[in-house]
């Protein structure tokens, strides 16, 4: 068990494609099926809705971090805060980071979100915070444990 | 962004944080990799071959309680503790859904730039 999620994809299509489906608010939409209200903007909240069917209700919320053009696209959400009458302000949100490279065939995409360990900042919950490195490899032995048990 | 009914998720969330954060504690983590062999242990086998005093592992294993991660066990005159996979399991269970959400969303962004 890791508290990241890594993602890796081949794209056949070009850089300059998958940057503007990335980061062009339409054609984000389009893929995400959400609907944004206006285009990112780094350091910017981004706002919309979900059009999935059903979900019309939920809103869309995130903060766009980096923009480095066919490189890396950032952006901070609290994943899958759906329940409107939930203030999800006060909780560290999560950092999605999609990370372009240009391959023989096309692109190569990598996802990956972190900080799914990051507590809300009252005291009390600063105290628990992660701190070491040697989390990923216990971890893993806890897992196959659980995995046994289950 | 998925689109499975998820106030509950969106609740537990919390809670789920806090589990990540309490195994990122090293005396925590080592008190939960002896635990989950699945014995009960008293607070005087768990601070073998530790330096640590009776009253931090306490405190240590009282986080862990509060997150339902260890029990305690109430035998004579000691307590034993146990060990709990359901908070794990459900942290576990959460970056899966999260990550098969990933799966879905970026099969669509596939779609649409291949085409």
């Amino acid at each position: 068990m890791s508290n990241q999620i890594e993602k890796r994809i081949e794209l056949a299509a070009p850089v300059s494609r998958v940057w503007r489906a990335l980061t062009d608010y339409r054609e984000f939409g389009e893929w995400f099926r959400v609907k944004l209200d206006g285009p990112f903007v780094a350091g910017q909240v981004s706002r919309g809705h979900i059009t999935y069917p059903g979900y019309e209700h939920v809103k869309w919320e995130a903060v766009v971090q980096k923009m480095e053009p066919e490189r890396l696209f950032s952006f901070t959400w609290h994943p899958y805060g759906v329940d409107p009458k939930r203030d999800y302000s006060k909780e560290t949100p999560t950092l999605v980071e999609f990370r372009l490279e240009k391959t023989a065939t096309g692109t190569l995409l990598l996802l990956t979100e972190s900080g799914f360990d990051k507590v809300p900042t009252d005291r009390r919950a600063e105290a628990f915070r992660m701190n070491d490195g040697g989390w990923t490899e216990q971890i893993k032995n806890i897992e196959k444990h659980v995995a046994h048990r289950s | 962004m998925s689109h499975i009914g998820r106030s509950s998720v969106a609740a537990k969330r919390q809670a789920r944080a806090h589990v990540f954060a309490a195994l990122g504690d090293v005396t925590r983590l080592s008190l939960v990799a002896k635990l989950c062999g699945g014995q009960a242990y008293s607070i005087s086998q768990l601070r073998q071959g530790s330096k640590l005093t009776r009253q931090a592992i306490t405190k240590h294993l009282r986080v862990l309680e509060s997150l339902g991660i260890v029990h305690s066990i109430r035998t004579g005159r000691e307590s034993l503790f146990e060990f709990d996979p359901q908070p794990i399991k459900g942290i576990k269970e959460y970056l899966d859904f999260v990550s098969e959400q990933w799966d879905q969303a970026l099969s669509r962004l596939k779609s649409f730039v291949e085409d």
